[in-house]
């Protein structure tokens, strides 16, 4: 489904599987309650935010699409929508009228530290699913959920340096940083950070 | 539009109780070969309306050899009537025509692959 004439012409161009639909989908989307088990977006839910016309109500129109999508899937289906929002204000919004249609789920960012790989999720389940809520887990975020803390006082006097960290430490640390931020590293082998030998 | 699509659609204009089926006017078609899998035949029979896709492809002239109602376990072991729902579903294409709500009588027309679904509200 699109809104655009014109992107849909492209997919007739491309040959695409399937059938189109030149819709708004702020007026709801038109099938038949329980049909789809899968449910898959890129791009699109930010726009429902904007109002292009006088008469558009951006609230009424999240509501009427998730009012409309929550019945055309079968319970235990799911939603992916991947979303570019402009604010965490936004994401807000489209979840809270996404929750208030009966879905569950939430949020999941692939890369949150990045500002180039960072990919927004809104994951949602229509129902409770077959094999229990499993809510996907974002990349390249496995050592965010702790901060580091201590109650020590910083006095200068254990100032690190140079070189007490070893270089194939440094190395490691160095590419699991480039991970982190969603970098493309070659996989640690025995060869990473080896020792060379004196000549070289 | 394949059946298989239209089985799935209904009208979603606002305060419409049943907007199932949506009523196939003024229609031309095209029969394409589509690479037949009994397996999904078999998988889909279950999601569908069944009455509502004997009905529309009698309309076309595209039922023959579809059975009257599913049986109960919803499986069919008889190759042919399976080829004859893959035709009807998948290879019969609606490449003309006109949609109408059955409650509001809204139309909505389409060309080729893409169809028009706006509800133009204003």
């Amino acid at each position: 489904m699109d809104i655009s004439q014109s992107m849909l012409e492209i997919a007739v161009e491309r040959e695409t599987d399937g059938d189109l639909l030149l819709a708004d989908i702020g007026e709801g989307v038109p099938f038949r309650a329980g049909t789809f088990d899968g449910v898959i977006s890129i791009s699109v839910l930010q726009w429902l935010c904007n109002a292009d016309k006088a008469n558009h109500n951006p609230f009424k129109r999240l509501k009427r699409f998730f009012t409309l999508l929550y019945s055309s899937m079968r319970s235990g289906g799911r939603a992916v929508f991947q979303v570019y929002p402009e604010s965490p204000k936004q994401m807000e919004l489209i979840t809270e009228q996404a929750t208030r249609c009966g879905f569950t789920g939430g949020v999941v960012v692939d890369y949150p530290n990045s500002t180039k790989a960072k990919k927004v999720f809104l994951c949602l389940f229509a129902g409770t699913p077959v094999n229990n809520l499993v809510m996907p887990q974002g990349l390249g975020s496995e050592n965010e959920n702790t901060v580091q803390y201590s109650n020590e006082r910083f006095t200068g006097k254990k100032r690190k340096r140079r070189g007490e960290v070893s270089r194939k430490e440094w190395i490691q640390n160095k590419k699991q940083k480039m991970r982190s931020l969603g970098k493309d590293v070659t996989a640690d082998s025995k060869y990473t950070g080896r020792k060379r030998k004196p000549k070289f | 539009m394949k059946l298989l699509t239209h089985n799935m659609m209904k009208s979603h204009c606002k305060g419409v109780i049943n907007g199932f089926p949506l009523k196939l006017t003024h229609s031309q078609i095209e029969t394409k070969e589509i690479e037949f899998n009994p397996d999904f035949i078999n998988r889909i029979i279950s999601r569908l309306e069944w009455s509502a896709l004997v009905e529309v492809a009698n309309q076309l002239g595209v039922g023959e050899g579809l059975p009257e109602m599913l049986p109960e376990s919803q499986q069919i072991d008889d190759e042919d009537t399976l080829k004859a729902i893959h035709h009807a579903l998948l290879e019969v294409d609606v490449i003309e025509g006109e949609l109408e709500c059955p409650e509001t009588a809204k139309a909505t027309s389409w060309d080729r692959q893409v169809s028009d679904m706006r509800l133009n509200e204003d």
